[in-house]
């Protein structure tokens, strides 16, 4: 009986060769993203289609929520602790870090919950489950997009559009790219883990809390230098989220405020464009070590659910 | 040896394979702890298959049979691609697509248009190929104006008729069929299993997991028998319903 397979072996591949067969479930990762482009697209347009529904507002939320935090960070930041006086339009300043974070805790929040969050899909059908992540990433970014034509209206009033420049606009993708890129590896990574331990959610949650403070959204990051030890600036400044937010403040901030900001002493960082070389190969590193954690846990995925 | 030999083309290959569920009875920190101190083991080994052979060849229209927790559904999930084994091959020819619970991919937000479209990407279909379907898949449903309106609106009958039309139409070579021979009403029953027969005539591979013995008959050209995850019988339908009941 043992020996059975090693004489059936050869006559099962007599009249198919053993290339026309198939491992099911195998994955080729992020290639068979592109390969599933067609469910990519549902998946994202149902994710975003169906987030307001039944509510009256809609997609109102979308910007009465950043709306709120602005309020609320404008108020104690710039007019408690008169950040207000000492730089020059600090609500500008304020609300480009803002929408940055916003959109990175939200893809990375909904990226480590798509695994779980769906599944009923993922226990029956096999698909390529990174699709979920990615289509996370996606949903957030088609929410973060209202914000950004909030903050496009207000720069338009003051001035923005004449001290635009190709390197304001390049900031502003590069900036998106690494927020992107960051929050897919890292939900990648998280989202697996949580299959088999939900500790990853309430890791995350802890995660999401500590991004808006350790980025300068509400602060400036000269005063970090004027506080932290340079070792600890030169971490401080490799945390690519930082540097996207810098990112966004060079694009949207820098125009409206030239000219006094070096007056004032609160420059950019003078090594932005290296700090970004830095940031776009820690992102690219984040989305290896999810892809390579993701893969390795994912054919268990079924069983763990 | 050819020359006597059938003519083989398998499309599915099992080739040894065995799954193993390790069924923890510690869930927390604390019965981790306390199992460990006083001696108790912390998870048992459930052995779902255990070294299973089988070969199906295209065109056939096979039943698994077995009762319940003998390794069927396991079987399935393998054959699907939504589990690995832990031992042994598992190698299929062709498109595969499961009728494995039906309506998984179900959204209840959205129309029953918006659901076909989403469902049929799911089992893998390409946009062209729905929208050359479409009709065809809202026919057979019978959901008639009603595809319009929001899934969570539908009454149950109607919901499964959608989810079980939207995968019987997808252009596969290997079709997986769990348990839901028994949706809908007689009539749409009957449609069912002629839709089935038409599948087989068109030379597709079919595996069926069911206990409705009825419809295995009327469907199936062989059938094996898998008792703990080990195979029984192998061969005529009314032999294995028949090996069955003797195990």
């Amino acid at each position: 009986m043992p020996s059975e397979p090693e004489v059936s072996a050869p006559d099962l591949f007599a009249h198919v060769p053993r290339s026309e067969f198939q491992t099911p479930g195998t994955s080729r990762g992020l290639l068979d993203v592109f390969r599933w482009h067609y469910l990519l697209k549902l998946l994202v347009r149902t994710g975003v289609t169906t987030r307001y529904r039944n509510s009256v507002l809609g997609w109102t939320w979308s910007y009465v929520r950043p709306a709120t935090q602005f309020l609320v960070f404008w108020l104690i930041m710039g007019v408690f602790m008169k950040l207000g006086d000492t730089v020059p339009n600090y609500p500008v300043y304020l609300f480009s870090g803002i929408i940055g974070i916003n959109f990175f805790n939200e893809a990375f929040g909904n990226a480590t919950r798509s695994i779980v969050g769906n599944a009923p899909l993922v226990r029956k059908v096999y698909l390529p489950r990174q699709l979920f992540s990615v289509s996370a990433v996606f949903v957030a970014f088609v929410h973060f997009l209202p914000q950004v034509g909030l903050l496009l209206i207000v720069c338009l009033f003051m001035g923005w559009i004449v001290n635009i420049t190709v390197m304001s606009v390049l900031a502003f993708l590069a900036g998106i790219l690494i927020l992107a890129m960051v929050a897919f590896g890292a939900g990648l990574f998280f989202g697996a883990v949580n299959v088999r331990f939900r500790d990853a959610e309430p890791i995350v949650e802890l995660l999401l809390m500590l991004v808006t403070w350790a980025s300068p959204v509400l602060y400036f990051w000269t005063m970090v230098r004027d506080a932290f030890p340079g070792w600890l600036l030169q971490l401080y400044m490799l945390n690519p989220i930082t540097v996207a937010v810098e990112l966004f403040h060079y694009a949207f901030w820098e125009p409206v405020s030239r000219g006094r900001i070096s007056e004032l002493g609160i420059p950019l960082h003078p090594d932005l464009g290296w700090l970004t070389l830095w940031a776009s190969l820690i992102s690219l590193a984040t989305i290896l070590i999810g892809q390579a954690v993701f893969r390795r846990l994912e054919g268990r995925f079924a069983q763990d659910l | 040896m050819r020359a006597t030999a059938p003519v083989h083309t398998p499309s599915i290959i099992v080739d040894g394979v065995r799954k193993t569920f390790m069924l923890n009875h510690a869930h927390s920190l604390k019965d981790t702890v306390v199992s460990w101190i006083r001696g108790r083991k912390l998870s048992t080994q459930f052995h779902a298959l255990n070294g299973l052979d089988l070969v199906v060849n295209e065109g056939d229209s096979i039943a698994i049979l077995g009762y319940n927790g003998s390794g069927k559904s396991t079987l399935l999930k393998l054959l699907s691609g939504v589990m690995q084994p832990d031992g042994g091959h598992v190698l299929t020819r062709g498109r595969v697509a499961g009728l494995i619970e039906v309506g998984a991919g179900f959204h209840p937000e959205l129309s029953g248009r918006e659901n076909v479209f989403l469902n049929a990407a799911i089992l893998g279909m390409q946009q062209k190929e729905i929208e050359a379907r479409y009709d065809e898949i809202v026919a057979f449903a019978e959901i008639g104006q009603f595809i319009d309106q929001e899934v969570k609106h539908y009454s149950s009958g109607m919901f499964m008729r959608l989810a079980f039309s939207v995968a019987i139409h997808v252009d596969v070579d290997v079709l997986l069929v769990d348990e839901i021979l028994s949706v809908g009403d007689a009539p749409f029953r009957e449609k069912c299993r002629a839709k089935f027969e038409e599948l087989i005539a068109a030379g597709k591979t079919l595996v069926i997991v069911s206990h409705d013995m009825e419809m295995v008959r009327e469907l199936c050209n062989r059938a094996v028998v898998i008792r703990k995850g080990e195979l029984a019988f192998d061969g005529d339908v009314d032999d294995a319903i028949a090996a069955m009941s003797e195990g």
